[in-house]
Parts: structure tokens; sequence; C-alpha cells
């Protein structure tokens, strides 16, 4: 019997890395492309394995790339940042204090989700049009903001109302005010929901595309998304380069997944099923 | 008193900004006659419901319209199908679980530009290895253009974004089951009902507020999906894959006529909370069941 379940749970566990497998397999193909040497993408059969395997697509992804993946960097370092000023007290205010326009406020931040983003992109240029901020990295970071913000207020805000009230009326009984409670009892209680939305707000920036290839057109300030897709234009049969690229940009991702597993489980859920 | 109201001002005053403003803008571009020029010149004539009556009248309004419905309804479809498949077998206990069902989140994470691409090298009719694997197996005799041909390329570029959101439904079913009490499925096993009753009977009712959560954001995201599409065909071939989307785009930022852009934009913002409004009538009705919703 026993002896029975333990291969029934052993074969299931070979069904699941072969389900896992298939469905990854356009990851390995990409890391796979990126290694081969660019003629060697062009044999048939096709090469399953990156044997004599070199480097040169990623020598050339980061010649032409490396401003790019620094640009997405201060761009997303930037978006973090304007996302936590804004949504940290924000949720403070939603869930602990009675404010009037609360439930305006957090019924704007659901719908403003639904709002297509080449909606956003096509009236944010002409703002940013008009107020001259096009193509820097100004516009970006606010731009990518309005993702970030109402997803980042609703898993702070949620996070928030668990914490017990009593933990900040102790310290207003002995005088602190507001502004106090916040900064040391509820953000440091709060770190944990913290990372996570910066996590998401980091990854929102990094992967935006759509902000990036409307709202910029000066290569100075032009991120990595769409250097790739720039790259692609000009690169047909350049491919391991191309994908060297890919694997480059998705190291963030890849990072986040191992370092910060729980919280990016924690943003999935949250992030969806608001109520 | 004022460190409430300080709390939350800053971010009344980015939605008004950045979202009040822009989508009031939106509106008055769409009744103007909005080209490159008028950002120079500064003049967008007033032109009423001109800029509507030219998208509607077009012909690729009626393309865009049925790819984006096509393109959504299929994602729909296999995504969550999918995605309720994979999270029903990650239910069971045996090793590796755990590291499997985060590998798989992967997909999720990836930058779509990324996943654009790398799909596209999939599809290369010539070197992709969809079309070698398919020549060497002897299923096709020849190369399948799967991105260039105007029948192909819709499926094509909708496998792509199934594949892309695979995960996302995967993980919030996976959640929604793991708050299913075990003892239900216990006392349905007394009561001699095997897998497939169990799933039918006690899963599926008690999965459906988060199905309609799934399939609700689902909807909304797909509607507006545009770098998959840009990436893999730009709405090509001959408008083969344009959506409502991609079209708005091309509209705006590639014939310069923000006024038209704007135009299809709002339309997709009617239709996008037409489905939302049917979806919280539909939540409403539903209430008793929605009422156990997991924290």
């Amino acid at each position: 019997m026993a002896v029975h379940r333990r291969v029934r749970t052993a074969l299931t566990t070979v069904v699941a890395v072969a389900v896992v497998g298939v469905l990854l397999f356009p990851l390995y193909w990409m890391v796979n492309a990126s290694l081969q040497p660019a003629t060697g993408l062009l044999q048939t059969p096709p090469r399953w394995f990156p044997v004599d395997g070199t480097l040169d697509g990623y020598r050339s992804a980061l010649q032409s790339q490396g401003r790019p993946l620094l640009n997405s960097v201060v761009v997303a370092a930037g978006t973090v940042a304007l996302t936590l000023a804004l949504s940290v007290p924000a949720s403070y205010a939603l869930s602990r204090l009675r404010v009037r326009g609360a439930g305006v406020v957090m019924f704007a931040l659901l719908l403003v989700q639904m709002v297509p983003g080449i909606v956003m992109a096509n009236s944010l240029y002409a703002v940013m049009n008009q107020t001259g901020l096009l193509s820097t990295y100004a516009a970006l970071i606010l731009a990518d903001s309005t993702i970030a913000v109402p997803f980042a207020v609703l898993i702070l805000r949620a996070f928030m109302v668990t914490i017990p009230a009593e933990l900040g009326e102790a310290a207003m009984v002995d005088g602190a005010g507001h502004t106090r409670v916040l900064w040391s009892v509820v953000m440091p209680v709060s770190r944990n929901a913290m990372i996570t939305a910066a996590l998401f707000a980091f990854l929102f920036a990094w992967a935006d595309f759509l902000f990036a290839v409307t709202l910029n057109s000066d290569e100075a300030v032009m991120p990595v998304t769409v250097g790739i897709y720039r790259f692609i234009g000009a690169h047909t049969a350049d491919w391991n380069s191309v994908m060297a690229t890919g694997v480059i940009a998705s190291i963030p991702a890849a990072i986040l997944l191992v370092v910060a597993q729980r919280y990016v489980a924690a943003g999935v859920t949250g992030g969806a099923l608001k109520d | 008193m004022p460190a409430r109201i300080g709390f939350l001002a800053p971010i009344v005053v980015f939605l008004v900004l950045f979202f009040g403003y822009p989508l009031a803008a939106n509106v008055a571009m769409s009744l103007r006659e909005y080209t490159a020029a008028s950002f120079y010149t500064g003049e967008a004539p007033f032109v009423g419901l001109a800029n509507y009556a030219a998208v509607m009248g077009d012909p690729v309004f009626t393309t865009a319209v049925a790819n984006t419905a096509v393109f959504t309804a299929a994602s729909l479809l296999f995504q969550f199908g999918i995605g309720l498949a994979l999270a029903v077998f990650f239910q069971r206990h045996f090793p590796l679980n755990g590291i499997l069902r985060s590998l798989l989140l992967i997909p999720w994470l990836l930058p779509l530009v990324v996943s654009g691409t790398v799909w596209r090298w999939i599809f290369d009719q010539q070197y992709g290895i969809l079309n070698q694997t398919l020549l060497g197996l002897g299923v096709i005799d020849s190369a399948v253009p799967w991105l260039s041909s105007t029948a192909i390329a819709l499926p094509s570029v909708t496998v792509a974004n199934i594949w892309v959101g695979i995960p996302f439904n995967m993980v919030i079913l996976y959640g929604g089951l793991q708050s299913i009490p075990a003892h239900l499925y216990e006392a349905a096993s007394l009561d001699g009902a095997g897998p497939w009753q169990r799933f039918r009977h006690v899963t599926w009712p008690l999965l459906r507020p988060v199905s309609a959560v799934v399939l609700m954001l689902g909807l909304v995201y797909t509607l507006k999906v545009f770098d998959v599409i840009m990436v893999l065909t730009q709405g090509g071939p001959a408008n083969a894959t344009q959506t409502l989307t991609t079209w708005s785009y091309s509209l705006s930022f590639g014939e310069l006529d923000f006024g038209l852009g704007a135009a299809v934009g709002n339309l997709l913002i009617v239709v996008a909370l037409l489905f939302s409004v049917v979806y919280l009538r539909g939540l409403r009705s539903s209430a008793p069941a929605t009422a156990r919703k997991r924290r």
C-alpha cells in the first residue's frame, strides 16, 4: 500500500515536470538561441542544445542595449519611489482614518485600472507635449506610475486594514500625531506589503512598452523594451543577440522570482482579489 | 484634521492630473480634427462626432472589432481552461510541487516584449522551431507562414497571448481551490462521489466567485493587449491581427491623427465599461455565493 502510494506520487512528479517543461520550453528556446552562434540558428535540423556555445550575442547585446538597460533601471527606480510616496500615506488614510470621500477615492482607483493603456498613451502624449515633458525620464516615470499607484494602494490598504488599531492608539495617547504613527508604527509593520508593492511597481515600469514607445522619441532615454523592439526591426538575421537581449531584460523578473517568491505570490493574489 | 487631508491630498491630485485630465482631454481630442500639426499651431477645429463616424465607417473597424472579439474570447477560454486544469493538478501532494508552481510563474513576470520576441522566433517561417519540428515529424509538407498569412496570423498571435496568461489564471484559481474546505471533499467521497463528481459538485460551484474575478480581469486585460501583437505582427498582414488597441495606436502614432485614435480609444473604454457593468450586476445577483470571499 505504502509502496503503491509512493510510486503514484513519484509518477505525479514526473507528469508535473513534463508539463512545466512544455510550458517553459519557449524560455529554454530563448536561452538556447542566445548562446548559439548566429549561423548556428540558421541550420536545419535545429540545434537543440548550445554545444559550442558563444557569448557573442551577449557581447553585442550589452554593446547596443547597455544604455537602454540603464534607462530602464532609472525609470523603474523612479516609479517605485513615486509610487510608494503616493500610496503609503494614501493607504494609511484609507485604511485607518475616517476620511470623507475615501469611498470615492477607492472606487476611482478600481475604475482607473480598467482604462486601456492606449487611451492613456494617447492623452498623456498631448499632456506631456503641452508641458514639454515628452522624451524625459519624468514622462515615463509619471506614466508608469499610473499603472503602479492604483495597484500599490490596493495591496497596501488590504494589509493595513489588518493591523490592530491599538498599535497606533497607544502612541497617540503618548502624543504622537498621525505622521508619527505612520512613520514609526505602521510603516515598520507593513514592511512586507511595501516590498510587494515596490516589486510590482518596478516590474510594471521595467516591462512597460506602450508608454515607452509613445511618450519618448529620444535615444538617450529609450528603455530596453523599446531597445529590443527596434533591435528586431534592424537585425532580423541576428537572432542570437536579440535573444541575448531578451534574456538580459528578463533578469529582474528572474531575480524577483528567486529572492522574493512569497511577495510575488502575495502580490498576484492580493492585486487580483480586491474587495 | 489637517493630517487626514494631507495623507490623501497627493493621491487625489495625482488621480485628477493623470487620469481625470487625460481622460477628459481624450474625449475633447476625439471631437476635434487633431493632427500632428495641431501640436505646433495649437489649432484643432471642432468637428463634433465626425471622427466617430469616420472610424465606424472605415472597413478596418469591422475587422478590428471582429479580431478583438475572437482574440479575447479564445484567449479567455484557453487561459482559463488550461489554468484551471493546472490548478487542480497542483492541488495534489507530490515532491517538487512548490518549486514547479513558482517556475510556472516566470512567463507572467517577463516583459511582454520579451515573450513576444521569443514567440516571433518560434513562429519564424524558415528557421522557427515550430515549422522545423512539424516538418521533421512529417505533420506538414511545407513551411507554414504562421505570422505572414492572413488566415493563420490571428490564431498564432492568440496562442502566444494564451501562453502569457496561463500563469495568472493558474495562481488565482489555485488560491481559490485552497480556500475550499477539505471536509467537503471528504464528505463527498463518503457519499461515493468520484473525482469528476467531486469537481462538478464541490469544486466548480465553490470556485465560481474566484472564476468570475479571474475572467473579468482577464477580459479587461485582454481587450487592451498591445505589446504581444505589436512585436509579432504590428497588426498585419493586411490588418489580419489588427485589434481596437493596435488600430488606435496606428491611427494616433502612425497616421498622426490623434482625433481618430482618441475616438477608437474611447469606444474601447465603452466596451470595457459595458462588460464591467454586466460583471458587477452578475456579482450582485450571486451575492450569497460571494459573501464568503477569501481573504
